[in-house]
């Protein structure tokens, strides 16, 4: 465990683990401290846990998209969150209209599968024409180009729907059977928080599905493999790719709209940011380009960052611990960085492909 | 010969370019400086309103206000057009500081109307005041605006005004209404961190003490969070009767829609400050707006239905905020200002002393405005304040506002005429 005392000492390797120990030591007092004081009762845990899960499954959803895209280029398409957002503040215009005409209520699952579907077929045209555009041109060239590119283009997506759209909020209607909670004993859990979890599972599942069991699945993961050969096997690299941007074009803009009935305020053109850097996060954490690992990792994200205020910083007396929710989020990146580069499942990744 | 008068011409030219300012200073005795406005010129008046943004509709709503009161005189002031230039202030230092900037470029403006946001009105200042330019503000109540004690936090400085109400006042009457209409025990506060939200939460919490009630919790969400859900559990461990959020929106959709799925906090009351006072919050909220309090300027009397007809004819539509009356006084404390101290020349010039139009506004007394009558103070922490503070009233959202877009809500407490038992 500790690699100054088995091999040659290393101030550095000295420092790190002082490091984890501190870190450790003041995550076991702050959850101690907290837990121990009793001023959160177990109903608001699991209410804090349920909301994680749900915001970390949007989380996961994004996610899946920086780490299809990353399998299969080895490039972070850094304007994936504004994919996400092109979905999401597209949508809620049509949400507005089947809300008007009294759809969305009348029929609200058939009204919800409709705008995933625009939003999806939106975000997947914005994220094909981003890698045809803006992409394509510059495979080859050295991995610093396209990262540049996609931050050029995600400017550039952020102010062409501003254009489009306008600057200031819009938020989406309430759908009335989402409205409410679950009861079990003292323990409410919000419908609509049942339903971001479950309809996440539905997609990402369905995901794994077409990746692991579907000819088209297999050809993404040949070129993920081994471009080349791929090719030499007769498979349309440029086809793969393209179709891997839509599908993870299709998740995000499918989560924009998921997102639009959890947090229905605040959709604008700058939406797509933070919620892009979180999953770019979350499949860090996960092991980036491995599919189930962007999935747990935008879970695990969503529930530390619900969680680790109340739990540890406010144990630990931080003042505003519930203003340090990125610091966490971003903290755990610089920890996964550093002591674990391949991420959670990152090992599992680089198994299989040796 | 030609080359010689051309010669001569030029050099004629380069002497009237260096003679013509020294016969501008000569005239000028004032010590900021003078705007001196040609025969055929406009008169130029700044507006430094949030244009663009989440909150554009506060800007419009000024707008509105300034151009009726422009219009009421026809554009036109002592012989002279009135010209508007209107910069986007944004609702940030810095958006008012650049706002600032364009303005006091501008040699022939003689004066501006904004900002709309405290935290722009903090970046514009320092520019304003250094130019010799006043600025009167119709939608600032940051209380360190107007409070000259830097080591305190104040950011006043010679040339700013506003008619908006100062927050130190709102905050003592919200946290009188708090205590003493709903009869609350205990208070949580939330802001963001901007001069606005901090200074208006701060004063609520102060005076609440006062009262002998407990304050249990004054916290903080940073701008641009959507998720509550951490901040409201902390607050229901505390269960307050009362939590006061002056938050802009969407952070206070964001808040208000979160927290009816915390448990801890079912009985609680929230009351929202002026930046949710807007059609657009219980619109963007849903439900959970139902109930909510949220404070707001009221402005009542013939002269404001008046106005406000001339609005509808005007734009089509309602105010989509409650400051527009803040800013047609705020424009014509201006332009009354500025007629006290014009000096006109036979030729039809107009000459306009920087230091005596900050006299003249500072001189501003009993006024008879929309929102009341208006006296501007020069004594610290109330400096360059000119709202007479009474045209304020707490609302309550109901189903009406929420579904049906009736805008603006009943009225809860009417400061000017309600009585506290």
């Amino acid at each position: 465990m500790f690699k100054w005392k088995t091999d040659e000492f290393s101030w550095v390797d000295f420092t790190i683990d002082i490091l984890r120990i501190l870190i450790v030591l003041g995550v076991v007092v702050g959850a101690w401290n907290t837990l121990s004081s009793g001023r959160i009762s177990f109903a608001q845990w699991v209410n804090l846990f349920a909301a994680g899960l749900s915001q970390g499954s949007i989380y996961a959803l994004i996610a899946l998209g920086y780490t299809l895209v990353y399998g299969i280029l080895l490039m972070i398409n850094f304007a994936h969150g504004e994919v996400f957002m092109a979905g999401a503040f597209s949508t809620v215009f049509l949400a507005e209209a089947l809300n008007r005409t009294g759809f969305l209520n009348e029929q609200p699952l058939l009204a919800i599968l409709l705008m995933i579907m625009f939003a999806g077929l939106v975000s997947m045209t914005v994220a094909i024409l981003l890698e045809r555009v803006a992409y394509r041109p510059l495979r080859g060239s050295p991995r610093l180009v396209p990262l540049i590119t996609a931050i050029g283009a995600s400017f550039f997506l952020q102010y062409t729907f501003r254009g489009l759209y306008g600057s200031g909020f819009k938020a989406y209607p309430q759908v009335r059977i989402l409205q409410g909670a679950i009861s079990i004993g003292d323990i409410n859990i919000p419908v609509v928080q049942v339903f971001v979890f479950g309809s996440a599972l539905v997609l990402m599942l369905g995901l794994y599905w077409l990746v692991e069991r579907t000819r088209v699945g297999k050809a993404m993961r040949a070129v993920s493999e081994n471009k080349e050969v791929a090719r030499l096997m007769g498979i349309d690299i440029d086809w793969v790719i393209m179709f891997t941007f839509g599908v993870g074009g299709f998740l995000a803009g499918s989560a924009g709209v998921i997102n639009g009935m959890f947090r229905p305020q605040g959709v604008n053109f700058f939406m797509g940011f933070i919620p892009g850097i979180k999953a770019f996060t979350a499949a860090v954490l996960g092991g980036i380009g491995n599919i189930p690992g962007a999935m747990l990792g935008g879970l695990f994200l969503g529930v530390i960052e619900a969680i680790g205020p109340n739990l540890v910083l406010a144990g630990l007396g931080i003042p505003g611990a519930n203003q340090l929710k990125d610091v966490i989020a971003f903290t755990m990146l610089v920890l996964v960085l550093i002591f674990r580069p391949q991420g959670i499942l990152g090992e599992r990744l680089s198994e299989q492909k040796a | 010969m030609i080359g010689r008068i051309a010669a001569f011409t030029v050099v004629l030219s380069l002497l009237g370019c260096f003679l013509a300012p020294a016969a501008a200073d000569e005239a000028c005795a004032d010590p900021l400086g003078c705007v001196a406005v040609e025969p055929e010129d406009p008169i130029a008046i700044g507006a430094m309103l949030v244009m663009s943004g989440a909150i554009n509709y506060l800007g419009d709503d000024t707008l509105g206000g300034v151009e009726l009161a422009l219009l009421a005189r026809d554009y036109s002031f002592l012989g002279h057009e009135i010209e508007l230039v209107v910069e986007d202030s944004l609702c940030t230092a810095e958006g008012g500081q650049a706002a600032a900037q364009r303005l006091a470029a501008d040699p022939m403006i003689v004066g501006a109307i904004g900002t709309n946001c405290s935290s722009a009105a903090q970046g514009a200042i320092p520019i304003i005041s250094d130019a010799g330019l006043v600025m009167i503000a119709p939608s600032n109540t940051s209380p360190s605006l107007t409070n000259d004690d830097i080591a305190a936090g104040g950011s006043h400085l010679p040339g700013y005004f506003r008619t908006s109400q100062n927050g130190l006042i709102e905050g003592m009457r919200l946290a009188e209404f708090a205590a003493l209409a709903l009869k609350s025990e205990t208070l949580a506060t939330v802001h963001d961190g901007d001069p606005y939200t901090s200074g208006l939460a701060r004063a609520v919490a102060d005076t609440f003490a006062e009262l002998g009630r407990d304050v249990v919790f004054e916290g903080a969400v940073n701008k641009g969070d959507t998720d509550m859900a951490s901040i409201l559990t902390e607050i229901a461990v505390h269960q307050p009767d009362v939590i006061y959020v002056p938050l802009f929106e969407p952070e206070s959709n964001f808040f208000a829609a979160q927290m009816t799925h915390i448990p801890g906090l079912e009985d609680s009351i929230i009351i929202g400050g002026a930046a949710s006072f807007s059609s657009s919050f219980p619109e963007n909220t849903g439900d959970a707006a139902v109930g909510i309090y949220v404070s707001g300027p009221l402005v009542s009397g013939d002269a404001y239905d008046e106005l406000l007809s001339q609005w509808v004819d005007e734009y089509g539509s309602d105010p989509p905020s409650g400051y527009h009356a803040h800013a047609y006084d705020a424009t014509n404390l201006l332009l009354t200002a500025l007629e006290n101290v014009a000096v006109a020349n036979d030729d039809g010039s107009l000459v306009f002393g920087r230091q005596a139009i900050r006299d003249a506004v500072a001189a501003t007394k009993d006024y008879p405005g929309l929102t009341g009558r208006l006296t501007c103070r020069e004594e610290s922490p109330f400096a360059g304040d000119c709202s007479p503070g009474t045209a304020l009233a707490v609302f309550i959202i109901t189903e009406a506002e929420v579904y049906d877009d009736h805008w603006p809500p009943p009225v809860a407490w009417n400061f000017a005429l309600d009585a506290f038992e």
